[in-house]
C-alpha cells in the first residue's frame, strides 16, 4: 500500500470534520476498551501472563535464526514447503509463481496485516488473479476500495449505514437490491454473497499469529471462521507470515492466546483457533494438497538488536490503537499506512522511513495508555521518543522547532539566566491573560493556539520560584 | 531460493552480532524445545474432574453455545429433540468416527443421516470432539478420516458430541493429549479450538452470530 503518512496533518483534518468517522470512533471507548477491561478484571493470573509472554517474546527473538529454521525443518518433514522472502517484493513473486502453478483465478484470502504491507492484493490483480477478502471487515473496505482504518476490525470507521449502501450498491447485480437495515441481515447477505466464492477457490491465503517451531504449524485466531473456510477448502494453502511470528513451542502458544483475545476484544477467547500443519494427509477427507509458507523479513532482521527490537514483540491484538486519545480522535486511515496508532507510529517509519513517517512518532501526548495496556509490554512512548531522536539526528524537525529546542538547551544550561528569563516571561504573560486565564491567540505559538487556547499563568511566579519557597517552608 | 534463506539468516545473526547458534547456548534452547515450559497455570480450571465439566458447560453456554448433559444412550434422541425444537431439517451430515458409530442411530427413525465432509449446502452436521477445554468452554477438533475439518465449518448448525472424560483444563492439556495420540511433533492436518458459534464483531463492534461458520453451536456432553 502506498504511504501517505507524510501527509498526517492533512489527514488528521480530514478525519476531524468527519461525522461518520467521529461517531465509529466514539464507540471505541466503549466497545473494545471496556471490554478488554472486564476481561482481564475476570483472569487473576493476566499480569503474569503477560509478563510470561513478554519474556517468551524476548527469548525467541534472541534466537530468531534458531527457531526458523526449526520450523523450517518440522514444515518440510510434513510434506510443506518453506519459502524465504528477504524484501516485499520477494514475495509477490513466490505468491504469484505458486498462484499460476494452479492456474489460479481466485484466491480466498483471510484478513492478513503483512498482505497489505507488501500490496498484495494490487500484485494479484495486475496478473489477472482476483483476491477475495473473506473476513467481514476487510470485504467491506474491498468493496469501497479503502484501506484498512485498524488491524484487527478494519472496517471500524463505517456506520452501519454506510456499510448498508456499499453492499447495496455491489450485491444488487447478484439479487440483493433491498437496502438492509439490521446488521444481523447485512451478515447474513455477506456470508450468503462469500459462500460460493470459498467454494471456487483456487488458493486459499492467509496471515499467521503463531507459527510454531516444535510443531511447524501456523496459528489462526479469527471469530468470523473465514480463515479455516480459507485454509480447508481450496487445494492450495498459503501462509504469508514475517519472521517475528514464530514462537517456540505449543505451551508458549497457550500464554501467547490467553493475552490475545482478552486484549483485542475483550472476549475469554476468540471463537477459532486453528492450527495448521502440513497439507491434508492421504486418508484425510478434506483440506488443501499442497501448504506452503511464506517467511518474509522487509527489514525486520535489521531491527534486531537496535533499541527499536522491542516493537518486534508485537502480537497485533489493536489495544494500543484502543487505548489511544490520537488514535481515537483521527481514526487509523490518517497514519497513511497499514499499521496506525501507537504500534503503527513505531512500526512505519522503520517500514517505510523516517522521512516518510516522522509525523508519526510525534503524534503523541505520552500519556502511556498505550504501554500500560500492552500484552506483551512493549514501552511505545519510549520507542516513539527514539525516532524522535533519530529525526533530530537527520535533521528532519522543522527548522522553528530546532531553532526552539536550541535557545532552550542554551538557557537550560545556565541556570541563573534561565531563572531570570522566565521569570520576567512569567509577569509579562500574566499581564496579558491573567483574567481569563486563557489565551486565544498567543505570538509564536499559532499552531497551538489556532486549535485550542494556551493556559495563562496564574499567581505566584515559576515553577521554579514556586519549588524554592515551598522547600523553605 | 536458498539465496534468500542465508540473506535472512546471516542478517538476524548480523544483528544479534553473533554465529550460528552453537555449544552450550545451543544446547539449552535444545532443551527447552525438548521439555516446554508451562505458563502461568490458571486456577479458575484447576478442579476436580466433575466441576471441572460443570465449568465447561457453564463457559460454553455464557459464550452463546448451547448445552445438554446426557447418558450415552440419549445421545441419538437428544439429537433428534434438539433439531425439532429448533425447526431444523431431521437431515444431518455425520463425521464417520467410531465415536458416533457406538450410539444407537437406526433408533432414530425420522434421522436421515449421509456420513462423509461437510458440503456447502449442509444444514447440520453432526461431530464428535478431541476434547473440551473447562477454561473457556472451548471444544477441540482434530482433522483425520473421522473428522473433516468442513464439517465444523460449512454448515448452519454444529452439533458435538463431547464425553465427560475429555474434558480437561487448558490449552496444555489439549497438547498433551495430542503428542500422546499422535506422536511428539506429530500433528493431525487441522486442529480447530472451537468457543460457540462464529461470530463478527466487525459492523460497529457489536457482536453478530453466524458469520462464515455456524451460527448454531450444541454440545452434548456425554456421562461417562
Ligand atoms: S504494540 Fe502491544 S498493544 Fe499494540 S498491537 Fe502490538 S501487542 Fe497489541
Amino acid at each position: 500500500m502506498q504511504s501517505t503518512a507524510h501527509a498526517f496533518k492533512s489527514n488528521v483534518g480530514h478525519a476531524l470534520a468527519d461525522p461518520n468517522l467521529q461517531d465509529s470512533l466514539a464507540k471505541l471507548k466503549v466497545g473494545f476498551s471496556e471490554r478488554r477491561r472486564q476481561a482481564a478484571e475476570r483472569l487473576p493470573e493476566f499480569e503474569a501472563l503477560r509478563d510470561r509472554a513478554r519474556d517468551i517474546k524476548n527469548h525467541t527473538l534472541a534466537h530468531l535464526d534458531f527457531y526458523l529454521e526449526e520450523f523450517e525443518r518440522k514444515v518440510i518433514a510434513l510434506g510443506g514447503k518453506v519459502h524465504w522472502a528477504p524484501t516485499a517484493a520477494d514475495a509477490l513473486q513466490i505468491i504469484s509463481d505458486l498462484c499460476k502453478s494452479v492456474n489460479a483465478r481466485t484466491v480466498a484470502k483471510s484478513k492478513s496485516m503483512v498482505a497489505e504491507e507488501i500490496a498484495l492484493n494490487e500484485h494479484l490483480e495486475a496478473l489477472g488473479i482476483a483476491p477475495i477478502e473473506t473476513d467481514l471487515g476487510e470485504y467491506i473496505i474491498q468493496l469501497r476500495n479503502e484501506p484498512p482504518s485498524h488491524i484487527i476490525a478494519p472496517a471500524v470507521h463505517l456506520t452501519k449505514d454506510q456499510v448498508a449502501d456499499t453492499f447495496l450498491e455491489h450485491h444488487a447485480k447478484l439479487g440483493f437490491d433491498k437496502r438492509l437495515t439490521e446488521r444481523n441481515d447485512l451478515v447474513a447477505e455477506a456470508r450468503y454473497v462469500l459462500r460460493q466464492k470459498f467454494l471456487d477457490a483456487d488458493v486459499g491465503l492467509t496471515g499467521a499469529n503463531f507459527l510454531v517451531a516444535e510443531t511447524g504449524s501456523s496459528m489462526l485466531v479469527t471469530n468470523e471462521g473465514n480463515a479455516d473456510l480459507s485454509n480447508t477448502l481450496p487445494k492450495m494453502h498459503i501462509v504469508l507470515a514475517s519472521i517475528e511470528k514464530v514462537i517456540p513451542t505449543l505451551e508458549d502458544a497457550a500464554v501467547l492466546l490467553r493475552v490475545l483475545a482478552r486484549s483485542a476484544t475483550g472476549q475469554e477467547s476468540s471463537a477459532y483457533t486453528t492450527l495448521n500443519t502440513g497439507p491434508k494427509k492421504r486418508e484425510d477427507l478434506d483440506g488443501p494438497e499442497q501448504y506452503h509458507v511464506v517467511l518474509l523479513d522487509n527489514g525486520r532482521s535489521s531491527v534486531l538488536g537496535t533499541e527499536m527490537q522491542e516493537i518486534l514483540r508485537c502480537i497485533r491484538c489493536g489495544a494500543c490503537m484502543n487505548h489511544c486519545p490520537v488514535y481515537g480522535a483521527v481514526g487509523g486511515h490518517a497514519y497513511g499506512w497499514v499499521y496506525p496508532g501507537p504500534m503503527g507510529a513505531v512500526l512505519t517509519p522503520q517500514l517505510v522511513g523516517v522521512e516518510e513517517a516522522s509525523n508519526l512518532p510525534n503524534a503523541s501526548t505520552f500519556c502511556g495508555r498505550c504501554e500500560s495496556v500492552c500484552p506483551v509490554r512493549i514501552p511505545l512512548p519510549k520507542l516513539m521518543r527514539h525516532w524522535r531522536e533519530r529525526e533530530f539526528e537527520k535533521h528532519l524537525t522543522p527548522k522553528a522547532v530546532r531553532q526552539g529546542l536550541a535557545v532552550w538547551s542554551f538557557l537550560a544550561r545556565r541556570p541563573a539566566l534561565y531563572r531570570r528569563l522566565t521569570g520576567i516571561a512569567n509577569r509579562v504573560l500574566a499581564l496579558f491573560g491573567r483574567a481569563d486565564g486563557r489565551y486565544g491567540t498567543l505570538p509564536l505559538a499559532g499552531g497551538w493556539t489556532r486549535f485550542r487556547d494556551f493556559p495563562a499563568p496564574q499567581a505566584g511566579g515559576t515553577f521554579h520560584a514556586r519549588w524554592a519557597a515551598r522547600r523553605k517552608t | 531460493m536458498s539465496d534468500a534463506r542465508t540473506q535472512i539468516l546471516g542478517g538476524i545473526r548480523r544483528s544479534l552480532r553473533r554465529g550460528e547458534l552453537a555449544g552450550e547456548a545451543r544446547s539449552a534452547v535444545e532443551a527447552r524445545l525438548a521439555s516446554p515450559p508451562r505458563g502461568p497455570s490458571v486456577a479458575r480450571a484447576q478442579l476436580p474432574q466433575p466441576e471441572k465439566v460443570a465449568l465447561f458447560c457453564q463457559w460454553a453456554e455464557t459464550l452463546n453455545a448451547t448445552v445438554a448433559r446426557v447418558g450415552a444412550d440419549d445421545v441419538p434422541g437428544e439429537v433428534t429433540a434438539y433439531l425439532a425444537r429448533n425447526n431444523l431439517p431431521a437431515n444431518v451430515a455425520m463425521a464417520p468416527s467410531p465415536l458416533l458409530e457406538g450410539y444407537d442411530w437406526a433408533s432414530q427413525k425420522m434421522l436421515s443421516i449421509r456420513r462423509g465432509r461437510g458440503e456447502g449446502s449442509d444444514q447440520v452436521s453432526v461431530t464428535g470432539a478431541f476434547a473440551g477445554i473447562a477454561e473457556t468452554g472451548t471444544v477441540v477438533m482434530a482433522s483425520g478420516p473421522d473428522h473433516p475439518v468442513s464439517l465444523n465449518l460449512l454448515p448452519d448448525t454444529h452439533v458435538v458430541v463431547l464425553r465427560e472424560s475429555d474434558v480437561v483444563a487448558g490449552y496444555e492439556d489439549v497438547w498433551g493429549r495430542l503428542r500422546e495420540r499422535y506422536g511428539k511433533n506429530l500433528m493431525p492436518r487441522t486442529v480447530n479450538t472451537i468457543t460457540g458459534p462464529s461470530r463478527t464483531g466487525d459492523i460497529e463492534q457489536a457482536m453478530e452470530l453466524g458469520a462464515h461458520g455456524p451460527r448454531r453451536m450444541h454440545i452434548l456432553v456425554v456421562r461417562d
